[in-house]
């Protein structure tokens, strides 16, 4: 397929979202709400959920299936709140030991005024900051459309996973080709210039496995994950943090 | 990084004047329409004396004036991109962007001393790409923080961006995480970081070490934000407020520390750098 009907693919609204894999994936799920500053951001949906026996902290960007939930989740495009939320929980997860998966399905970080307002760079650089030190395992897990910046602050992780279908981009082709052509409708062109399908970040090693599709996928993901924090977790906490840094060092 | 790691000492450019080599050409004050010799304004830190309006400035300028003369020794000078993803015309696009700036990258890197007191310094380029990030700008700037950390000094950087190199994809994107990594060593060494904010200081850099410091300053009317105004009139479907997004807004809204002038701005980073010293 060409890279941007695979775009069109996830942005389709067929996928299916967040919620889904956090019902497939664990056994239990509660969810947990607020920043504990300003608000809750309904597009993270976080909490804490059990992997067979294992308590993980799960931190999701979810867009929402009906047109409501959409509507409600801000289409998947979370505001400062939402990644503070975010951090909340990863520090949390952090002290009692629990291991994080993200899963991340985004646009990009909303652009609206009053996302400007609270500050939405500082709380993504935040996240950034906090996450490349923190002493529990992380992995990252993109099903759908990776959003540039707001991506990428649920992102700073130990392994970073993509479905096959799913893509990552620093900019949308749209984005792209309007930037650099004045001309929006080149985005199939600049979608394939900018190399964010799953085996274009293959190569370039920004992703550390390619999930495939098809068959009882997310039984097949769950025991992965499952045996990759166990692998993770017998890592302490300083081992896990150079080997962290030297991941992203690289690039 | 793929690329070699071994530091480089270049002689000091002979400085560029932006606006004109011809300094007896009259300039004019796009705030206040004063009209001015340009060898005023560049004499003057390129501040307008009569309403106070910031021109800009190219980054190896900034640090020549601010800091102790001839005290900027740089490193990893020769350091250029690579077109790693055979993007169109972007060579062609690095090529014309050296020429204008004349300078090798969006950012350039080293120590300086302000009054005798030493510190790791990057500042970046308005005249290359805007001062985009590529992987050679986080290069430059991860390698400045880690000399920084080994070397316990502090690091007064001077951003400017406006984003990421789209060119470079999502590599571009990962410089975001690589520099955050470096700052987060630096920090933890219990090390200074002071953070000043150009205009335009927007996207990646903004949402990366532009706001990490320990303190952030701001130059007056420095456009700073995540997404740039025309995205969020986009988003809105209306026009954005006057002064949206500058850094007095940024300031009110409790994400600048201070806004200071060109002008004070040496002595601020003096003060700054004297408090937070180790030596003494
Ligand atoms: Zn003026």
């Amino acid at each position: 397929m060409e890279a941007y009907e695979i775009i069109s693919a996830v942005r389709s609204g067929k996928r299916p979202t967040a919620a889904l894999f956090i019902e497939r994936l664990f056994d239990s799920f509660i969810e947990l709400y607020g920043d504990r500053s300003f608000a809750d951001d309904p597009a993270i949906v976080g909490g804490i959920a059990l992997l067979g026996e294992m308590p993980v902290t799960v931190i999701a960007i979810e867009k929402g299936s009906s047109v409501d939930e959409r509507v409600k989740r801000n289409f998947g495009s979370a505001k400062p709140e939402g990644y503070k939320k975010a951090l909340r929980l990863m520090k949390q997860a952090e002290k009692f030991g629990r291991p994080i998966l993200t899963i991340i399905d985004t646009p990009g970080a909303y652009s609206g005024m009053e996302a400007e307002e609270r500050g939405q760079g500082y709380a993504i650089s935040n996240n950034l900051l906090n996450m490349i030190s923190l002493k529990t395992p992380i992995i990252s897990l993109f099903i759908g459309e990776g959003g540039s910046g707001g991506a990428l602050a649920l992102a700073v992780s130990d392994e970073v996973w993509i479905l096959e279908g799913a893509v990552y981009s620093v900019i949308s082709p749209e984005g792209a080709a309007s930037i650099l052509w004045k001309d929006s409708s080149k985005a199939d062109e600049a979608a394939n210039y900018l190399k964010l399908t799953a085996d274009e970040l293959d190569k370039l090693k920004v992703v550390d496995k390619i999930i495939k599709e098809s068959g009882p996928f997310y039984s097949r993901l769950k025991k992965d994950i499952s045996k990759k924090f166990t692998s993770l977790l017998t890592l302490d906490g300083e081992e896990l943090i150079d080997k962290r840094y030297a991941r992203f060092r690289k690039y | 990084m793929f690329l070699n790691k071994t530091m480089f000492l270049r002689p000091k450019n002979k400085l560029e004047d932006d606006a004109s080599p011809q300094t007896d050409r009259i300039i004019t004050c796009p705030s206040c329409r004063k009209k001015m010799p340009v060898k005023e304004i560049s004499d003057a830190l390129k501040v307008c004396d009569n309403c106070g309006y910031h021109f800009e400035m190219h980054a190896r300028e900034r640090i020549e004036k601010l800091f102790d003369a001839d005290s900027f020794e740089e490193i990893m000078a020769d350091l250029t991109s690579k077109n790693i993803l055979s993007f169109p015309d972007y060579d062609k696009k690095l090529s014309e962007s050296m020429t204008r700036s004349n300078e090798n990258e969006s950012v350039i890197v080293g120590t300086a001393r302000v009054n005798g007191r030493k510190c790791a310094v990057f500042s970046m380029e308005y005249y290359f790409m805007m001062g985009s990030m590529g992987a050679v700008t986080g290069e430059k700037i991860t390698s400045l923080f880690e000399h920084a950390t080994e070397h316990d000094l502090p690091v007064v950087g001077f951003c400017l961006s406006g984003g990421a190199r789209i060119q470079e994809g999502v590599i571009s994107l990962m410089q975001m995480a690589k520099v955050s990594g470096a700052v987060e060593k630096h920090d933890r060494k219990g090390l200074f970081y002071l953070s000043v904010l150009l205009n335009p200081t927007t996207g990646g850099v903004t949402a990366s070490f532009a706001t990490q410091g320990d303190i952030i300053l701001a130059e007056p009317n420095a456009l700073i934000g995540f997404a740039g105004p025309r995205v969020i009139e986009q988003t809105m479907r209306r026009s954005l407020p006057k002064g949206f997004q500058r850094a007095e807004f940024l300031k009110d809204k409790g994400f600048v520390d201070k806004i200071v002038d060109r002008r004070d701005l040496r002595d601020t980073i003096s003060s700054l750098l004297s408090i937070h010293s180790k030596e003494e």
